[in-house]
């Protein structure tokens, strides 16, 4: 690994709100987790969780399996949802309004905060439909206007170069890396605000690993992320802060550096030099 | 390393006991490899031999009618005149009507138990549409009969007479008199029977699409009809036409509960309420009193034809798939 994937002093800045949130040197929260608890049926997943999510930040989460990354992450666009018997109990705030409000109009808060998942999830269709399927569904664009902005995810997502010849090719004839890419593109191309990732290079060789690696640190200009990984190198490279968790608490969270260099845990201390996990 | 060095290897190594259990391993592999050869062979072998059987009793039919047995309307025992135009027209005519009709419903049905439903009410459903295609056909049969087809009789089929009599070509579609029984009937029944093959061949099929697809679609701010429509429905494209097809070729087939409510009418009516008659029925109902050889051989060769047509809707189903696939460019 070279130089560039290590976390550098602060981000490129992009737009005049990055520099406004620089210059005062604020950490807003994008999205707070207070005293969540989370039940598979009767089974408590999250206990009481407390977690902040700052603006423009990588948040990373980290810990062994099973221990509520995951479940954490899918509380945050009420994936959960989808499925009976699973309910959060407490509040998460996305710019201050709770995203468990039953009331909340789901389809809204999901393009607010996209996610993209373990493996790669493209969808049977063109590469280029792929990216204008998303789009199509909050905006009405003139053909040419599609293209633009599909061409700008794709951009966006480092893959335009290996699939601006084909892009009416089926999104599933990609390599696993190159679709990862492709939902990365997808997610970013409706603009969302919240980008989480869940494991996204696990099923990567480390080549498309450090591509994604690399376009994470560029979106963070623009997003809001958060991350979960079982590669603790990987959670140094690409994070600013990190939580810790264990058995669905939060253990620890801190700075990324501070967390792995300094651990205030015992618990993260036994966890990061591999004692445990 | 060939094969004797090997045991020899092995012998050497190991004693003789380890060479012989090895050579009885062999054995086994090789008797394992008949046997099943065998079984797929035999499945061949019976294919071989209904088509031939078929062919060689139709032989004589075919003879004396030449092409003009699949579209001539006459059925005369007497004269010993058949022909197999009722008989092919009702068939086909009742397939797709009942297709027309179980379809959209079956799809329905698999959409709500597979996205829509509450887990509750999941189970219930579904074991309810497993019994209603465990209900033997002639049950369908008593029921279109005495249930069905008075009812129809006095009310949709006098309604559908008079509300299109006015209207060009639906008025020939819809001609009365009301009979009850007929191919309207008929395509109703076998659109009941086959709904339960649609439905749980959709639902099974629905259920293939990984959650993860699903989840990623909802991620993007999909709504559920967006997920099914975009999503679900041209991923399992290619299973959800296979499921159709099957219902098609249960279709065709159908005897008992269709014979009962067609009529038995050897003409082809304009009108859809019109009495007609199908392969499967025509040969059910006469093959007991088929007494000359001509009739036996006529009723052969209408058996040949129901082969025939089943094959090349299966023919068509696989060139429509091989097309879905080629689309979607998987």
């Amino acid at each position: 690994m070279n130089e560039t994937y290590l976390p550098s002093a602060g981000p490129v800045v992009a737009d005049s709100g990055a520099y406004a949130a620089l210059a005062v040197g604020a950490q807003a929260e994008k999205m707070s987790v207070r005293n969540l608890d989370f039940f598979y049926g009767d089974n408590r997943a999250l206990k009481a969780v407390n977690v902040p999510l700052y603006d423009r930040k990588v948040t990373a989460f980290i810990g062994p399996s099973g221990c509520g990354k995951s479940t954490l992450l899918r509380v945050l666009n009420r994936m959960y949802d989808l499925y009976p018997g699973q309910r959060a109990e407490g509040e998460v705030l996305l710019d201050g309004e709770n995203v468990l409000d039953p009331k909340l109009d789901l389809n809204a808060l999901r393009a607010r905060v996209g996610m993209v998942f373990q493996k790669p999830t493209p969808f049977p269709m063109t590469i280029y439909e792929n990216i204008a399927f998303g789009v199509r569904l909050y905006e009405k664009l003139s053909k040419s206007d599609m293209d633009e902005r599909v061409e700008k995810a794709l951009r966006g997502a480092a893959i335009w170069d290996e699939v601006k010849d084909k892009l009416n090719a089926s999104g599933l004839s990609l390599s696993g890396g190159q679709q990862q890419r492709l939902c990365i593109a997808r997610t970013v191309a409706i603009q969302p605000e919240v980008i989480l990732f869940d494991e996204p290079c696990s099923a990567l060789d480390p080549i498309s690993t450090a591509k994604i690696e690399e376009l994470i640190d560029e979106l963070r200009v623009e997003y809001t992320i958060a991350i979960v990984t079982h590669n603790m190198q990987q959670a140094v490279r690409v994070s600013q802060h990190t939580a810790f968790m264990y058995l669905g608490e939060m253990v620890e969270f801190g700075e990324t550096d501070q967390i792995f260099t300094a651990p205030r845990q015992p618990r993260t201390q036994d966890y990061i030099t591999g004692r445990f996990g | 390393m060939t094969q004797a060095v090997l045991s020899d290897h092995i012998a050497a190594a190991h004693g003789d006991a380890r060479a012989r259990a090895l050579k009885g391993f062999k054995l086994g592999d090789v008797a394992f490899h008949v046997l099943t050869k065998s079984s797929a062979i035999a499945v061949l072998l019976l294919l071989g031999g209904v088509i031939v059987s078929l062919v060689h009793g139709s032989a004589p039919a075919l003879g004396e009618f030449g092409f003009g047995f699949l579209t001539s309307q006459a059925w005369n025992p007497v004269t010993e005149k058949f022909g197999a135009g009722p008989a092919i027209y009702g068939t086909l005519v009742i397939s797709f009507l009942a297709l027309l009709i179980a379809a959209p419903m079956g799809f329905g049905i698999a959409v709500f138990l597979t996205e829509l439903c509450p887990h509750v009410l999941r189970r219930p459903i579904g074991v309810a549409i497993e019994l209603l295609a465990g209900i033997p056909s002639i049950i369908y049969g008593i029921w279109g009969m005495f249930v069905l087809a008075p009812v129809l009789q006095t009310t949709l089929q006098p309604w559908l007479i008079n509300g299109f009599a006015d209207i060009p070509v639906l008025n020939d579609l819809f001609a009365g008199p009301p009979y009850g029984i007929g191919i309207f009937t008929a395509s109703i029944i076998l659109a009941i029977m086959i709904l339960p093959l649609i439905a749980s061949i959709s639902r099974d099929v629905f259920e293939t699409v990984p959650p993860v697809l699903k989840e990623a679609a909802y991620g993007i701010g999909c709504t559920k009809w967006e997920v099914m429509r975009s999503i679900v429905a041209p991923y399992t494209g290619v299973g959800l036409v296979g499921g159709v097809m099957l219902a098609l070729g249960r279709a065709l087939g159908e005897t008992m509960a269709v014979t009962f409510v067609i009529g038995n009418a050897h003409k082809i009516h304009a009108s859809i309420l019109g009495p007609g008659t199908t392969i499967s029925a025509t040969i059910a109902n006469e093959f007991t009193e088929a007494d000359g050889a001509m009739y036996t051989s006529s009723l052969i060769a209408l058996g040949l034809v129901l082969f025939v047509i089943t094959f090349f809707v299966l023919a068509a189903s696989r060139l429509l798939l091989a097309r879905i696939k080629r689309q979607e460019g998987r």
